[in-house]
C-alpha cells in the first residue's frame, strides 16, 4: 500500500521522509502513506556537500566522526586478523576435519580437533532459548504496549528490565544449584513420554548439566533484550493504522494481527537476532551449568551435556601452554565470531528490508 | 507529589546503603600484611621468634589445588610479619609456569614438577627455560601434599571401600551401578542401592586429574590403560570446570562420584571412599610420601611417587604440589623474603596449619630436605 521510493535515482521526486530514521512517529508531518508526493526539482545532495563544510569546527567535527568510525572498523578488522593469525598454524597442523569431527586431542604431536560438538551444543542451547524467550517477549511487549494502562506498562517493563541487570554468573550459580534440581521432574517427564524422538531421548541420569537447563536459563537472560526492543517497536505503530483497523470493526486481537504485528515484524526480528547473538556468545552462565561430556559420538539429546564455543575457551584459557593449543581454541573462537557476524548481518538485512517495505 | 516521595525514598535508601558500607569488618580482601605496605617492616611483638621478617613484596601464581593452602600460609606469615605483601593467584599450573618463565611472578605453584623434556614443537624444556629465566637452576620444592579424595554421595552409607581397579572400570563406563558385584565384593555387609553412578570429572586441564590417573595407571593392574594426562581420558562422566563445581555436583546428585582435593570434600561433608581398605588421613598420606623417591638433582626435590607396592597403611592416591623457585640470581631483598616465607611454609608450624583445611603435612624427613634446599638458595 505505501509505496515509498527512497532510492536516489527517483527522478526529480522526493518523498518527504527521512530515510535514516527508525519507524517514524505518526503525525510528525511525514507523509508515510505515500499517496501525495512533493515534487522537488533539486537532485539529492551528495554525501558531503550540503554538510556545511568550510568552517573549522565543522571540519573538525567531520574529521573526528570519520576517525571514530574508522577506528571501530579497524578494531573489528584487527580482531578478525588476530584470530586468523593465531588459528591458521593450528588449523594447518590439524589431523582431523575441523568442521565435521568431534575430536579434541590437544597433544601437539597429534593435534586433532573438530568443532562439530561445540557447534551443535551452541546452536541447540540458543535455539531452545529463542523458542522459549521470543514468544514470551512478544507477548509481554504486546501486553505493555497494547493492553494495559501506561503506568502499569512502565512497572511491568521496569521489572523485566531488572532481569537484564542480573549478572550472568549469578544466573549460572542459581541455575546449577537451585533451578536445575527443580527442573528434574520436567526433564524426566519429557524424556519418558517424548523419549522416542532422538532430541528428547534420556541422556544424563541426572540432567542437571544438560543443554535443556542451559537453554532455559539462557531464555531468561535474553528475554529482557527482546522484550525491550519489541516494546518500543509496537509502541511506535502509527495511530492511524490502529485506528483504521478499529474503525473497520476489528477486535483487539484482530487489530494486533492486522496492524501492529505486520508493522513491527522487522523490528521484532531484529530484536530476536540481538537476543540470539547474546545467547550464542554467553559464556559464564553456560560454563557453570553445562557438564562437558566425556567424549565419543555426539549425543543429540537436549538432556545431554556439552560445551559451547564460549564456555570451552573460557574454561581452558588457563592452560594455553603451547601455541598450537592456543591456536586450536582461537580457531573455535573464530567460528563463533563468524557465526555471530552472520547472524547480526542477517538481522540488519531483514530489518532494513522490513523498513523499506513498510 | 508521588515523584517527590519516590525521590526522597530513593535518597534514603542510598544513604542507608552508604552508611552500611562504612561498617565493613575491616578484613582485607588480599592477604596483605596489616595494610601497611612500607618495605622493610619489623617483626610484630607476638611474632614467631624464628622468622626474620625481611619485608617486601612477592608475587606467585599457578596451581589451584594449592590455593587454600597458600592463602592460609600467606595470611599466617603476613600476620606475623607486618609490612610484607605476598600475593598468589591461581589460574592453573600451566599459566603459572608460563608467568614464572616470563619473569612476571617470583615463583610458580605447580601440580607437577617442571618438565625436563621439551614439549612437542618447542626446543627447550620447562626446566631449561626456567634456568634461563633465573640465570641459575630452577628448583622444585614440594610444599603442599594434597591427597586426592574419591568423594561420593550415597544416602546413609558412611563407609565405602573402593580400589584402583574398580575405579578404573567405573571411569571407563564398564561399571554403571552402585550395586554392581565388583563394588559389592569390596563392601561386604553394606547395602548398596540400585542407583546409577554419576561420574564427574574436571573439564579444565588439571594437575589433580593427572595425579589421579597416575595412581590409576600404576595401581589398577592393567585396568586403566590411558596415559596419565591433565585432560580427562575416561569414557563416561560429566565435566565441570573447577574443583568447587565438581564437588558441588557430587553434593547435589544422588549417586555422584568424583575425585577432588581432600579439602573440597571435607568442606561439603561428602563421603570419602577408602582405597583398598585404607582410610584417608594425615597418617596414611604421610606413609605414602615416605615411600617416594627424589629424582631431582642438587637442591631440586622433584619426587617420583609410588602408587603401587606401598604398605597397607599408606593411602596411595596422593598428590604433591611444588613451588618452582629460582635457586639464585635474583634480587637480594626478594630472595631474602622468599627464603623466609618458604622457611615458614616448610616448618612444622606452617605445615601444621594445613591439616585443618584438607592437606596433609610433609613428613619429617621431607621437611628436613626442603629446609636444606631453601637454605641453599642464593
Amino acid at each position: 500500500m505505501s509505496d515509498t521510493d527512497t532510492s536516489p535515482s527517483s527522478r526529480g521526486t522526493t518523498v518527504t521522509e527521512d530515510p535514516t530514521s527508525t519507524p517514524t512517529e505518526a503525525g510528525e508531518g511525514n507523509d508515510r502513506v505515500g499517496l501525495v508526493r512533493t515534487t522537488d526539482p533539486t537532485p539529492r545532495p551528495s554525501v558531503l556537500a550540503g554538510a556545511g563544510l568550510g568552517r573549522g569546527p565543522d571540519l573538525g567535527f567531520l574529521a573526528s566522526s570519520v576517525a571514530s568510525s574508522a577506528l571501530i572498523v579497524l578494531v573489528v578488522v584487527f580482531v578478525g586478523v588476530f584470530l586468523l593469525w593465531l588459528a591458521v598454524p593450528a588449523l594447518a597442523a590439524n589431523h582431523a576435519n575441523f568442521l565435521l569431527s568431534n575430536d579434541w586431542n590437544m597433544d601437539p604431536a597429534q593435534l586433532s580437533f573438530g568443532i562439530l560438538g561445540l557447534l551443535w551444543t551452541t546452536v541447540i542451547t540458543s535455539v531452545i532459548a529463542m523458542v522459549i524467550a521470543v514468544p514470551i517477549a512478544i507477548g509481554i511487549a504486546l501486553l505493555i504496549s497494547q493492553y494495559v494502562r501506561p503506568r502499569v506498562g512502565r512497572a511491568i517493563g521496569f521489572v523485566v528490565d531488572l532481569l537484564a541487570a542480573v549478572p550472568s554468573v549469578i544466573f549460572g550459580l542459581w541455575g546449577i544449584t537451585t533451578f536445575a534440581p527443580a527442573l528434574r521432574p520436567v526433564s524426566a517427564f519429557l524424556s519418558t513420554y517424548l523419549g522416542w524422538i532422538p532430541l528428547f531421548s534420556p541422556a544424563l541420569p541426572v540432567p542437571d548439566g544438560s543443554a535443556f537447563t542451559a537453554g532455559i536459563v539462557l531464555a531468561m537472560m535474553i528475554l529482557p533484550i527482546v522484550t525491550a526492543i519489541s516494546r518500543d517497536v509496537f509502541a511506535q505503530t502509527p495511530r492511524e493504522e490502529v485506528e483504521a483497523a478499529l474503525a473497520l470493526g476489528a477486535t483487539k486481537w484482530e487489530t494486533i494481527r492486522l496492524a501492529v504485528l505486520p508493522y513491527g515484524r522487522s523490528g521484532v526480528i531484529a530484536a530476536a537476532m540481538l537476543g540470539l547473538g547474546r545467547a550464542l556468545g554467553e559464556t559464564i552462565a553456560v560454563m557453570i551449568i553445562l557438564s562437558k561430556p566425556a567424549g565419543g559420538p555426539i549425543d543429540v539429546s537436549v538432556f545431554a551435556g556439552g560445551e559451547t564455543f564460549a564456555s570451552t575457551i573460557a574454561a581452558n584459557s588457563g592452560e594455553f601452554d603451547h601455541p598450537l593449543k592456543t591456536g586450536a581454541f582461537i580457531a573455535a573462537g573464530l567460528v563463533l565470531f563468524i557465526v555471530t557476524f552472520v547472524v547480526n548481518a542477517a538481522a540488519r538485512v531483514i530489518a532494513e528490508r522490513g523498513k523499506a517495505k513498510a | 507529589m508521588l515523584k517527590n516521595r519516590m525521590t526522597k525514598l530513593a535518597a534514603l535508601v542510598a544513604l542507608g546503603t552508604l552508611g552500611l558500607a562504612g561498617c565493613s569488618s575491616g578484613t582485607p580482601v588480599q592477604p596483605a600484611g596489616g595494610g601497611n605496605s612500607a618495605p622493610g617492616g619489623g617483626q610484630s611483638e607476638t611474632g614467631n621468634g624464628a622468622l626474620a621478617c625481611p619485608g617486601g613484596e612477592l608475587v606467585g601464581s599457578g596451581s589451584s589445588a594449592q590455593k587454600s593452602a597458600l592463602q592460609t600460609m600467606i595470611k599466617a606469615y603476613t600476620d606475623q610479619c607486618e609490612g610484607t605483601k605476598i600475593e598468589y593467584s591461581s589460574p592453573g599450573s600451566g599459566d603459572g609456569i608460563k608467568a614464572f618463565i616470563a619473569k612476571q611472578v617470583d615463583w610458580a605453584g605447580t601440580d607437577s614438577a617442571l618438565k625436563t623434556k621439551p614439549a612437542e614443537g618447542q626446543d627447550a624444556s620447562e626446566m631449561e627455560q626456567a634456568a634461563e629465566r633465573c640465570d641459575a637452576p630452577a628448583w622444585n620444592l614440594p610444599m603442599v601434599v594434597g591427597p586426592v579424595a574419591f568423594a561420593y554421595n550415597l544416602d546413609g552409607i558412611t563407609d565405602l571401600n573402593l580400589d584402583a581397579e574398580v575405579l578404573a572400570e567405573i571411569f571407563k563406563g564398564e561399571i554403571t551401578k552402585w550395586n554392581d558385584p565388583a563394588i559389592a565384593a569390596l563392601n561386604e555387609g553394606v547395602d548398596l542401592p540400585d542407583l546409577a553412578i554419576s561420574v564427574f570429572f574436571r573439564s579444565k586441564e588439571s594437575g589433580t586429574t593427572e595425579n589421579m590417573t597416575k595412581y590409576l595407571q600404576a595401581a589398577s593392574d592393567g585396568a586403566w590403560t590411558e596415559d596419565p594426562s591433565k585432560a580427562w581420558k575416561g569414557k563416561v562422566g560429566e565435566g565441570k570446570a573447577e574443583t568447587a563445581d565438581v564437588a558441588d555436583a557430587v553434593n547435589n546428585t544422588a549417586g555422584g562420584l568424583s575425585y577432588m582435593e581432600w579439602g573440597a570434600a571435607l568442606e561439603r561433608n561428602l563421603g570419602i571412599a577408602k582405597l583398598a581398605g585404607t582410610e584417608l588421613n594425615s597418617q596414611s598420606v604421610g606413609e605414602a610420601i615416605d615411600g617416594a623417591e627424589i629424582v631431582g638433582t642438587d637442591g631440586d626435590l622433584s619426587l617420583e611417587l609410588k602408587y603401587d607396592g606401598l604398605p597397607e597403611t599408606a593411602y596411595p592416591a596422593v598428590m604433591v604440589t611444588y613451588e618452582a623457585v629460582c635457586s639464585g640470581g635474583q634480587d637480594a631483598a626478594k630472595t631474602a623474603l622468599l627464603k623466609d616465607f618458604l622457611g615458614y611454609f616448610a616448618s612444622a608450624e606452617g605445615q601444621g596449619q594445613l591439616e585443618a583445611i584438607g592437606y596433609a603435612p610433609l613428613p619429617e624427613s621431607m621437611i628436613k630436605q626442603v629446609e636444606d634446599s631453601i637454605a641453599a638458595i642464593k
